[in-house]
């Protein structure tokens, strides 16, 4: 439940409790209902659902809505039950009477997914009719989701009330959900049941007409059909969330291989350090929220916003610093670079490993980048989403800087011949430097937004190394276009392959796709012309 | 000489795992603690990953086994002698565990090795242990089909954690359709195969089963995600049972958390997901998502044994935050066993100790007795807690008694006949239909 919904419960339940305490203390079922809380046993706590949630009594409200947060403690010797209010407030569950304190030997009562579920029925029943909007909504969806024959008279009551009309369509669905399943519903309602639940036309409106068991004959007829025409409307849904699954999973291959597109694709070295410089990136972030959690808790939300300059700053350094000290003794002698960034990778994961520990650290998502919204029949998480974004938007800078700043123009003349851009008086060494830099740089950026979707470990860096290769070599060394259109071709087929051949065997069957696609067209999809290929 | 190194770099291009063991050989060359040899002490061989991509979990256990002999050291060590740990890094390459193994035998002469993780790293060592006649204590859950004389296994058989748990579904939550989703090795595949015989036994239809594997480390779990809900509207109550592998475990529950699927609506229990892993996510979006253990630090004992050996554990490490976890306690088992059965025959001989041991008897840190039984498992508690907030286990079911391990699982038809037996058979693989044993004997 998101905060300002829980908060807004609290509210009501305290109004509630108002009222509450003027009704007169009496012992009924009700009394025995709650003590039932303090047995510490779930069947027991089950029936003190139901007996308080059917209770009509006032206190019903509050103690339920305890239940869910928490806040209801029970003390197993005494078998008193208390609610304790988001204020500090307690009161006695039974009477409604306010206690100084809830003694120490009280602790929350427990609950489990089933009683879960119960509670959420319970409590949707309970606030069909509350003053705000998004709790009418969410105890309409609760309704729909429990279809418990008992909520039929609260729904009816509701729609007979209700003016707002997304709540309105959500209370009929519930409606339709509980006469569906209702034994002697007419056979009238139950096909207006079948047909508002086609409207709805989603997976839980199918779930439901599936399991809904024996009806009469035209109501089966009827569900069949809207069955039927849901799976077609699911389908072509499907697509799309396939295309969108490929579209993400491209940005993150983006990401990874954007770095490794300008060390390896521009510069021609085989960093297999590349990862390790995500992994920086990552473990910055890390740094970063660890010291805006303990020093600066307001900012976390901007936590992400601090920590990219940050990674850009600090694999930067650490990529010019390799450059200057090995790399640039290992010019044009492949074989060479490959094992001393092989052997780079290991340092530099075992120096993390030594500061950090073993084990994964937290990184955090920011409120923005956590949940999901509906797209029609479709799932669309904020993290990903905003991961596309960023690539996106991280591809254009860099591709701007390449055309149009000094550097660039620098580094595509030292690329392309470099004695010549020698001879013209640019200092190749420093540029090789700042163009590693560069590389690594953007390879730590790429590290914050993959710390939203993966470990941070020491291990992090090694399970993008191989896709990063892979999407350079596909898209064509030397050619940033190439490197986008790579990525995203191959998040595109292996999101469509996966559904029908499983993860395992689609991402076999993507390498073997490569390799045969390599064999035909050596410089990948986009190759480069000219003299510096000959060079 | 030059193509055939570039092909061998190209090999190990495709496989990630040949590169993390060609890591490990630079960096595991070396022991860390050059034992010189004592009389006067016993020497205990700790064989876990330092390095690599098992040292996430490994590490802890090193440490445990230090905490461990440390302690004993402090009650006089054993038979008057003093302990002395012997700390091999064998760096997540399971080759290199056969030859530390050999290393810390031979050279070292341990009297006993606690170590390896995955069962492919205990494979590796297996005949190294039988060939030199050593004794290991293998701490973490395993899918079974083994009993080996020189093996001890104190981590969880498939009877005393994947089948209570589906048990639990099935009852309390009442669950119909299944979603068998596990990492691609052979835990994974050998547990679902027995869960898959189970579930069947008890009237689940093979629509109502979708398996389900991805590789190591997987992290785009979009489409699997949405298979599963979708998999999971068919009207019919739904779970998974994920015998996903360590690193994977992060994404998997990251993304179910974003789309929406919370454990009320479909639950998820867990066979690799114990309070250190836990310990790298923000756990609210995980509240009621479930494990099955033998073991969970939340658990309260009436003797205070638990409580004292977090506090114990704590205090060695200098971490007030440092969790303790299931593998953990059976190594805590493994190693109070090990000295009663050295105590008892009053020497480190493998052959008396290996003879000793089934019987023994050692408290878990639950409240209970474990009994080392002649196949060489032993008696566990099966606990299914609660994911909670704070990243621990609220336990919401357990066994009423302790569950005897089974070497062959009993669901399978390859192994339903066989049983391990080192007492009175003396062997691994007894065919209890033709009395015959099939190879494993001493």
């Amino acid at each position: 439940m998101p905060a300002y919904l829980s908060a807004r419960l609290c509210s009501l339940a305290l109004s509630l409790l108002l009222i509450a305490f003027a009704l007169p203390a009496f012992a009924g079922p009700f009394e025995d209902g709650v003590a039932k809380f303090a047995n510490d046993d779930f069947s027991d706590t089950e029936e003190a659902i139901g007996v308080v949630a059917g209770s009509g009594n006032a206190l019903a409200f509050p103690i339920i809505s305890a239940l869910q947060d928490g806040r209801l403690m029970a003390d197993p010797d005494s078998k008193k039950v208390y609610v304790t209010g988001t204020d500090g407030k307690s009161i006695d569950a039974a009477t409604g009477q306010a206690v100084a304190s809830v003694p120490d030997s009280a602790s929350a009562v427990r609950l489990n997914n089933r009683l879960r579920r119960s509670v959420d029925a319970a409590l949707g029943g309970l606030t069909l009719q509350s003053p705000d909007v998004g709790t009418r909504l969410q105890a309409a969806q609760s309704v729909f989701k429990s279809h418990e024959e008992t909520a039929l008279e609260a729904v009816d009551a509701a729609l007979a009330k209700e003016t707002n009309r997304s709540v309105k369509t959500a209370l009929g669905e519930a409606r339709a959900a509980i006469l569906l399943f209702k034994a002697d519903a007419s056979e009238v309602e139950k096909l207006e049941a079948v047909a508002t639940l086609k409207a709805r036309g989603d997976q839980e409106a199918m779930a439901l007409l599936t399991g809904m068991g024996d009806q009469p004959a035209s109501v089966t007829k009827a569900a069949a059909s809207a069955i039927g025409s849901i799976q077609s409307s699911l389908a072509i849904w499907s697509t799309v969330q396939n295309a969108w699954y490929g579209l993400s999973l491209g940005s993150v291959l983006l990401l990874a291989a954007i770095g490794l597109a300008i060390t390896f694709g521009v510069m021609g070295v085989i960093n297999m350090a590349h990862g390790e410089m995500v992994m920086i990136g990552a473990y910055t972030t890390f740094v970063v929220q660890e010291v805006i959690r303990t020093r600066y808790p307001g900012l976390f939300d901007y936590s992400l916003l601090i920590a990219v300059p940050l990674a850009f700053v600090v694999a930067g350094a650490i990529g010019v610093l390799i450059e200057r000290s090995i790399i640039r003794f290992l010019y044009g002698r492949p074989l060479e670079t490959l094992l001393a960034t092989w052997g780079l990778s290991l340092v530099l994961q075992q120096a993390v490993r030594t500061m950090f520990g073993p084990t994964n650290r937290e990184v955090g998502n920011p409120s923005w980048m956590s949940g999901a919204f509906e797209l029609g029949q479709i799932t669309i998480t904020y993290n990903r989403l905003w991961i596309l974004v960023f690539t996106l938007a991280l591809f254009a800078i860099l591709l701007a800087m390449l055309r149009y700043t000094a550097l660039g123009l620098e580094m595509r003349a030292v690329t392309q011949n470099r004695r010549m851009a020698a001879s013209m008086g640019i200092a190749t060494s420093r540029v090789d430097a700042l163009t590693f830099g560069l590389g690594s740089g953007i390879a730590g950026i790429a590290g914050v937004a993959l710390s939203q979707i993966d470990n941070v470990s020491p291990n992090l860096g090694q399970s993008y190394i191989i896709d990063s290769f892979m999407v350079v070599v596909f898209g064509g060394v030397g050619n940033l276009w190439g490197t986008l259109v790579g990525a995203f071709t191959l998040g595109i087929a292996n999101k469509f392959l996966e559904p029908v051949a499983g993860a395992v065997l689609g991402k076999i069957a993507i390498l073997v796709l490569i390799i045969l696609f390599i064999q035909k067209r050596p410089r990948g999809l986009f190759a480069l012309k000219g003299r510096a290929v000959e060079a | 000489m030059l193509s055939k190194s570039i092909h061998d770099i190209a090999a190990s291009f495709s496989r990630r795992g040949v590169l993390a063991a060609t890591a490990g050989l630079m960096l595991g060359l070396a022991p860390l603690t050059g034992a010189k040899a004592a009389d006067d002490t016993i020497k205990v061989g700790v064989l876990h990953s330092l390095s690599g991509t098992m040292a996430i979990s490994e590490t802890t256990l090193k440490d445990t086994i230090l905490f461990l002999i440390d302690e004993q050291n402090k009650k006089g060590g054993v038979n008057g002698k003093k302990l002395e740990a012997v700390v091999v890094d064998p760096a997540s390459n399971w080759p290199l565990f056969a030859e530390k193994a050999r290393e810390l035998i031979t050279k070292d002469k341990v009297s006993v090795v606690f170590g390896c993780w995955t069962s492919v790293s205990r494979k590796s060592v297996l005949p190294v242990f039988k060939e030199l006649n050593s004794i290991l204590f293998y701490p973490v859950q395993y899918e079974g089909e083994e009993s080996e004389r020189n093996v001890f296994y104190t981590g969880a058989a498939p009877n005393q954690q994947a089948i209570p748990a589906v048990d639990y579904l099935m009852k309390e939550e009442k669950v119909k359709r299944w979603v068998l989703a596990g990492t691609d090795y052979v835990y994974p595949r050998t547990t679902n195969k027995i869960l898959e015989a189970y579930l069947k036994s008890k009237g689940v239809a093979q629509e109502d089963i979708m398996i389900n594997y991805t590789p190591f480390g997987h992290s785009d779990w979009q489409t699997i995600v949405a298979d599963i809900k979708k998999f999971g509207s068919a009207g019919k109550k739904t779970a998974v049972v994920s015998t996903i592998n360590g690193d994977a475990n992060v994404p998997f529950y990251k993304e179910l958390g974003n789309q929406g699927i919370k454990a009320k609506d479909i639950p998820v229990v867990a066979f690799s997901v114990g309070e250190e892993e836990l310990a790298g996510i923000d756990t609210k979006p995980l509240v009621g998502h479930l494990a099955a253990w033998n073991y969970f630090e939340s658990i309260k004992t009436k003797d205070g044994s638990n409580e004292k050996f977090i506090k114990d554990w704590q205090a060695y490490t200098k971490n007030p935050k440092r969790v303790t976890n299931d593998p953990m306690e059976a190594h805590v088992i493994g190693f109070n066993m090990w000295v009663k059965a050295v105590e008892k025959v009053k020497s480190t001989d493998p052959d008396k100790v290996i003879e000793a041991l089934p019987g023994i008897e050692a408290p878990n840190l639950t409240g209970g007795v474990s009994k080392m039984l002649p196949n060489h498992h032993i008696t566990k508690p099966v606990f299914i807690g609660e994911i909670k907030g704070n990243g621990q286990f609220d336990v919401v079911w357990k066994t009423p008694g302790l569950v005897a391990g089974d070497a062959w699982s009993k669901e399978l038809d390859g192994s339903k006949d066989l049983i391990g037996d080192w007492v009175g058979k003396k062997c691994g693989n007894f065919n209890t239909k033709t009395n015959k044993c099939l190879g494993s004997g001493s």
